[in-house]
């Protein structure tokens, strides 16, 4: 009987110890809500709300302001895939990416190891290389207007003093959508190049050493150390490289407007002129919805691989 | 690597030509701007400097305006990014709670949304609140990103633990500690995401172009394009003088925080 009091005080304690933890557990989950909600809110609004109303917008017919009218199921979808023009911009994107991502990976590779050599003044030419991440896709298209200007252009000035004949570099179309590749190229290489340094510059200066003293020659060590070493940072940089032709825009607004005869038409210049020229919302978000999917199925690929290479290392 | 004369005379070599052929077309731009359109139109060289071309496209166009809209936008957003994603960073390395691996993965899952599947729904919301042609509905839709969250994230991670500890003793709140030892400590990421926020932000061209339909907030990107357009009559010495002045502000930012660019987008990149 002596014990009860005793026991009776322990159980309070826990009881009191239980109730103190459970206010502290809560006490931090509110202040965490409050750190994280302004981001959230506006995740919510600007990028979550919006890609569900895509999804069910591309399910129905809508006015011109945007309010859905007739519900339409897969309609959208199945003519989609029957517009000769939305396939031939799904097409020129694909090839797109493929005369856009490899040289543009290749080059700056080639940069990024010519800068990363300690030599005097190096830091200027790293800039140099670096510096067209400053330049707008506004301003870039610009200058590449002028020198795919058909009479005027610097390139075909110089294809004349050798004797060649001048090209029609945005109005042919078998020209056109290379020459939007060279400008994007042009633009893409700065960020490039600066992630592949980073990744060079991180290698331990030591594989190379104990590779010299076996006597081994430049290209030996790069092919046995930088580029494998180097590989984690290339394949992100080819992932980004490829989302990011994939969100194509500016340049095909200034150099061609999608042509000629859409042969520079990418996707999302395709759903831009849907759905702010055309008004046809519904068609629009369902080619939307398709550059939704090919960008997720991207980002899973390089989450999925770069996990992976965690092990390796 | 110890380099030979004759293999560090290569590397020279290369280097240069490189440079040249990259800085090729902005030299172009920047040079053209300082002729006269007749040498522009007869294809020689630079016989005469004029500054008409800046004159002209500063008098001829509201190239005053859209630069003063650009610096605010880009401030803005940039400010905007740093307060959200400290914060949430804060959040993520700080605070321990339920749910919080979870609200991760949605962050994570932000980044697999490119805004232009999500530009309709987008530009809709801002119609109907009546956003159009304001700073806000120009602003506010990029002040939360996933990219800076991480970016921070990964430089608070290094902040010893034993630091909250310690401050939680002497009884400071999250709050202030976040505002007196975390932020200060960790400046050069948030100088390098700056860098980053404002770049992107100056450079932005869809959504100005669809968020914009007059002068009054309107961007010096989409002035740009204008200006392409109306000058038709081959008036490059003017276009060019325009895109110069477009790109000067970003280069110089460049130029400036090119090692801590270099740093925090490898850094963020690669974790």
């Amino acid at each position: 009987m002596s014990m009860n009091p005793t026991l009776e005080t322990n159980e309070t304690y826990m009881y009191q110890f239980e109730r103190v933890k459970k206010s502290a557990r809560m006490k931090s989950f509110i202040k965490g809500m409050l750190f994280l909600f302004p981001s959230i809110l506006l995740f919510s609004v600007f990028v979550f709300y919006p890609m569900f109303k895509t999804i069910y917008l591309s399910f129905y017919l809508t006015d011109a302001k945007g309010s859905t009218t007739v519900f339409v199921g897969l309609e959208n979808y199945l003519n989609m895939f029957t517009n000769p023009i939305f396939l031939q911009s799904i097409k020129n994107t694909f090839l797109f990416v493929f005369y856009t991502v490899p040289p543009t990976v290749l080059i700056s590779l080639f940069l990024a190891i010519l800068a990363n050599e300690n030599l005097r003044g190096i830091g200027l030419f790293r800039t140099i290389y670096s510096s067209t991440i400053g330049i707008s896709v506004a301003a870039a298209s610009v200058f590449w207007l002028y020198l795919f200007n058909p009479t005027m252009g610097l390139l075909n000035k110089f294809l004349e003093a050798f004797g060649g004949e001048p090209v029609g570099w945005l109005t042919d179309p078998a020209w056109a959508l290379l020459s939007v590749s060279v400008t994007t190229i042009w633009m893409n290489i700065g960020f490039t190049f600066l992630i592949l340094l980073g990744g060079l510059q991180s290698i331990d200066r030591s594989l190379y050493e104990s590779a010299e003293v076996e006597g081994s020659g430049y290209f030996y060590k790069l092919r046995r150390i930088t580029i494998p070493m180097l590989s984690p940072t290339l394949f992100f940089v080819i992932t980004v490289s490829m989302i990011n032709s994939f969100q194509t825009f500016g340049q095909i607004d200034i150099l061609t407007q999608g042509g000629p005869a859409n042969e520079t038409s990418l996707i999302v210049y395709s759903i831009y002129r849907e759905a702010f020229v055309n008004y046809q919302f519904g068609s629009a978000s369902a080619q939307a919805v398709v550059l939704f999917i090919l960008i997720l199925v991207m980002t899973v690929i390089q989450f999925k691989l770069g996990e992976r290479r965690v092990h390796y290392q | 690597m110890i380099l030979s004369t004759g293999q560090k005379l290569l590397f020279y070599v290369l280097l240069i030509i490189s440079a040249l052929l990259l800085a090729g077309p902005a030299i172009m731009a920047i040079v053209m701007s300082f002729m006269t359109n007749q040498d522009i139109l007869t294809g020689s060289l630079p016989t005469k400097f004029t500054i008409e071309n800046y004159i002209a496209a500063f008098n001829g166009f509201p190239l005053t305006e859209y630069l003063f809209n650009s610096f605010i936008v880009s401030f803005v957003i940039m400010l905007g990014q740093l307060i959200l994603s400290s914060l949430a960073a804060y959040a993520f390395v700080f605070i321990e709670f339920k749910g919080r691996d979870l609200l991760f993965y949605l962050f994570i899952a932000t980044m697999m949304v490119p805004f232009e599947a999500s530009i309709i729904p987008n530009f809709h919301l801002i119609r109907d609140l009546d956003w159009i042609d304001t700073y806000p509905g120009l602003t506010i839709p990029f002040f939360a990103t996933a990219f800076g969250t991480f970016l921070l994230r990964q430089n608070f991670k290094g902040i010893p633990k034993e630091l909250r500890e310690a401050s939680q003793i002497i009884g400071m709140g999250d709050f202030k500690f976040f505002l007196t030892v975390v932020l200060p400590v960790s400046r050069t990421s948030l100088v390098t995401l700056g860098i980053y926020g404002f770049l992107t932000a100056w450079n932005m061209y869809l959504w100005p172009l669809l968020a914009t339909t007059n002068d009054t907030v309107r961007t010096v990107q989409i002035g740009l394009k204008q200006l392409q357009t109306q000058e038709q009559l081959n008036e490059w010495g003017v276009i060019m003088a325009g895109a110069v002045i477009v790109i000067i502000p970003t280069l110089i930012l460049l130029f400036l925080g090119q090692k801590k660019l270099q740093k925090g987008l490898t850094e963020g990149a690669v974790k």
